[in-house]
């Protein structure tokens, strides 16, 4: 008995030695048969429903969905081909110039684009507040690290404390505002649509953007370290229930989650427009962004499935007017444009920038 | 006489000195044992609210609202040429069944938009009950059964009371919704019962449909390939380390690495693993088998130490009495200390192992954490485990998620309560042999 505890130590050391390498070299050799998808937390909602749908309507394997964010869903995407590396990257922005070249470097060549429809990004507050109208200007002025004072060419550091300061039609409130921390792709893009759009309206700035622009980008994207805009972490569920607690503060996030919690939370007129489903389709409503995934087409064939997982996602019944992806909170594309990413998806059209 | 006066006078002074001296010595002894038991009492309060808090929100997760449908398995949507082929079966219409029995429900409702409300009352995932229980009894088709399927997420918070309704009016649900969902309600259709499925289905996008079982099996096989690996290394390492290494510089380096190594951050590991079982060895991503790995070099450490431990403390005349009847080392070894330490080794793998149950950041850089529908079947298959489903389900928008996340919380409690028993169980298996 005492003998056989350090007998089965050894026998176990044995065998995992001997059978790691073995199971390796017999499993590199079988394939792999599903699809593996990797990138953008924002599409990861989406990219989920179609690929649950499509393991339960047909006999293939449900796809491995992975949430890695845009940028390294990209990586993984682009570091070759063969069945170690993802099939499918999600992104909530447009592939990179140089993230293709870094896949062509790695033999990834051939690469359709699909844009599967728009995310908007809302700015809301508490049901209990009354709603807030605000332009994309005050937005800026409100959260940018340093603003335009008077003078042309002179920045100071943002000394506006509330709503107020910013706007006198605003309400006189301390500014709060709760939303995602640097590496998050919406924060990218609320700084892009939403701040960039309200740094623009400055002449000098705006001439700037030809001539200098890493300085305008700079100026533009930078968020105030003050305390008034507070990094609330990825979860996005954890913003909504502090905006309760609340009712003075402000919330950035996606679209679907105002849309899930639209009994507890409203979102803010931004440039005259209300962040609603259809002002979202139709362009109104300036914070929104398109939604991407791309196909490394080598592997169509290579993996089972791939050509009828995209057939599903750019089916009607998904990425409709009436689709599945909708009552997730995605905001479908127009008529023209939908039929323009199905013809893509249908003939692997090749990415062209 | 004098002498003995002189004594007593002697020790009464010492006994006086002594006597003054006891209050304070009392006293503090109680204040020390008053900060203690406060230390406790913290701790068991702070456990208090996370059980309650955790429970208070999680326990409506274990029941679902259900609505009763009566479906015609109609065999124009079914089979329409009478083939009674698995095939044909297996493609049928069953949405729209449920569709139509909806309708037939609520005749009067008649606008676009408002038939899909309607449609929403009930989950997406009828229509794939229903599949199944073609597939299993054809006969069913061209019968009516009256049948409960899950409502839709919106329809079960809204029943638990997690929607809030003022007035009759609420922000999520429309309505005229709320009215159909107070008909059903009237009419005795919709009933709350056991949430089978959280136990019993892998992840889904759809709350009413989402389970952890293929979270508790991926954990499972981890734990396994985990136990298996560092449990027999660990012991091997601290046994050689401790009974028959010289005692040198190589040792003494060895040493401080291991302890070093307790205290490294676990996201290291988890690049380790990329670098190493990934991109070198070449195995898959996501799989049991390299979460096992990553994990057993995390425990290591822990459990070399905790085993070292207890091997210090198997008291010296056991060795010699053994080496004197004439054991070998290694029959000293493997007879007697390694036995007698082997409750200490355990207690140390138990709660390397529970560390290791609850990790998920190694696993973010080997692909766990991932949207995994299928339950695996074995070490090689893509899965996930039970903490990184818990982060899953946190950062879902859908609010039927929320009490989701806290019953898989619960179970991951559970989980670990269950292995900490094992663990005491097994224990004294051990203990009372020697």
């Amino acid at each position: 008995m005492k003998k056989n505890i350090a007998t089965a130590a050894v026998a176990v050391i044995a065998a995992v030695t001997f059978l790691v390498p073995a199971l390796t070299a017999s499993l590199s050799a079988a394939g792999r048969d599903y699809i593996s998808i990797v990138g953008s937390s924002t599409v990861y909602p989406f990219a989920t429903v179609v690929a649950e749908q499509f393991g339960k309507t047909t006999n293939f394997k449900t796809p491995k969905i992975e949430s890695t964010g845009s940028g390294g869903g990209l990586k993984l995407f682009c570091s070759g081909i063969g069945i170690e590396h993802p099939d499918i990257t999600n992104a909530s922005r447009r592939i990179k110039k140089s993230e293709v070249e870094n896949c062509a470097k790695n033999g990834v060549t051939d690469i359709t684009e699909i844009k599967i429809g728009y995310d908007g990004i809302v700015i809301a507050n508490s049901r209990k507040a009354d709603i807030m109208k605000v332009s994309r200007k005050d937005l800026f002025l409100a959260l940018a690290k340093d603003i335009p004072m008077g003078k042309e060419g002179e920045l100071v550091p943002n000394p506006n404390k509330t709503w107020k300061d910013v706007n006198t039609s605003l309400p006189d409130i301390k500014i709060e505002v709760l939303g995602p921390p640097p590496t998050s792709g919406t924060r990218d893009a609320f700084a892009e649509l939403g701040l960039e759009g309200g740094c623009k309206e400055f002449e000098w700035i705006r001439t700037m953007k030809k001539k200098d622009s890493k300085n305008y980008k700079a100026i533009c994207h930078a968020v105030r370290e003050d305390g008034a805009y507070v990094e609330a972490g990825e979860n996005d569920v954890l913003i909504v229930r502090k905006l309760e607690a609340n009712p003075d503060a402000f919330g950035v996030f996606g679209f679907s989650f105002l849309d899930q919690n639209a009994d507890r939370v409203q979102g803010s007129i931004v440039d005259g427009v209300e962040p609603t489903f259809e002002n979202i389709a139709d362009g109104k409503y300036p914070v929104s962004r398109p939604l991407y995934f791309y196909v490394k087409k080598a592997h169509v064939g290579m993996i089972p499935g791939m050509k009828e997982f995209l057939s599903e996602f750019t089916s009607e019944k998904a990425w409709g007017e009436e689709g599945y992806l909708v009552d997730k909170g995605l905001i479908p594309m127009l008529e023209e444009e939908k039929k323009k990413f199905l013809e893509d998806g249908a003939s692997l059209k090749n990415l062209s920038m | 006489m004098n002498r003995t006066g002189l004594q007593t006078k002697e020790s009464n002074a010492r006994l006086n000195l002594i006597k003054a001296g006891l209050k304070k010595r009392y006293f503090k002894e109680r204040v020390f044992r008053f900060f203690g038991m406060v230390a406790i009492l913290t701790a068991l309060a702070m456990l208090a609210i996370l059980f309650v808090s955790i429970t208070g929100k999680g326990y409506t997760a274990f029941e679902q609202t259900f609505v009763r449908l009566d479906i015609t398995f109609d065999t124009e949507m079914i089979d329409p040429e009478n083939t009674g082929a698995k095939d044909v079966h297996s493609k049928g219409d069953y949405g729209g069944i449920v569709k139509k029995s909806l309708r037939q429900m609520f005749p009067d409702v008649k606008d676009r938009r408002q038939k899909r409300d309607l449609y929403s009352l009930a989950s997406s995932g009828a229509a794939f009950q229903l599949r199944k229980m073609v597939l299993s009894d054809p006969s069913i088709i061209g019968t009516t059964q009256t049948i409960w399927v899950p409502t839709d997420d919106d329809v079960d918070m809204l029943m638990k009371g997690h929607i809030k309704v003022e007035s009759g009016v609420s922000g999520r649900i429309k309505p005229y919704k709320l009215e159909w969902i107070h008909s059903l309600k009237d009419r005795g259709a919709l009933e709350k019962r056991f949430n089978r499925a959280l136990f019993t289905s892998g992840d889904s996008r759809e709350p009413e449909l989402a389970g952890i079982w293929g979270a508790v099996v991926g954990s499972l096989y981890t734990m396994m390939v985990t136990l298996l690996l560092s449990f027999p290394l660990g012991v091997a390492t601290a046994v050689y380390l401790e009974e028959f290494a010289p005692q040198n510089m190589w040792t003494d380096i060895i040493e401080v690495n291991i302890n070093n190594l307790a205290a490294v951050p676990s996201i290291v590991f988890g690049l380790l693993g990329l670098a190493v079982f990934l991109n070198f060895f070449g195995l898959p991503r996501s799989a049991p088998m390299v979460g096992g790995l990553v994990l057993s070099l995390m425990t290591l450490p822990t459990i070399i130490i905790a085993s070292r431990a207890s091997l210090k403390s198997v008291p010296p005349s056991i060795r010699e009495g053994a080496l004197g009847v004439g054991a070998s080392k290694m029959q000293a070894v493997t007879h007697h200390v390694l036995p007698l330490a082997m409750p200490g080794m355990l207690t140390g793998t138990i709660i390397g192992m529970a560390r290791a149950l609850g990790e998920t950041a190694p696993l973010l850089m080997i692909g766990m954490v991932a949207f995994i529908v299928d339950i695996p079947t074995g070490i090689f298959d893509i899965a996930t485990v039970l903490p990184v489903q818990i982060y899953l389900w946190a950062d879902s928008p859908e609010r039927a998620f929320v009490e989701r996340t806290s019953a898989a919380i619960i179970m991951l409690l559970a989980f670990l309560l269950l292995m900490n028993a094992a663990a005491v169980v097994l224990r004294n298996k051990f203990e009372k042999r020697w």
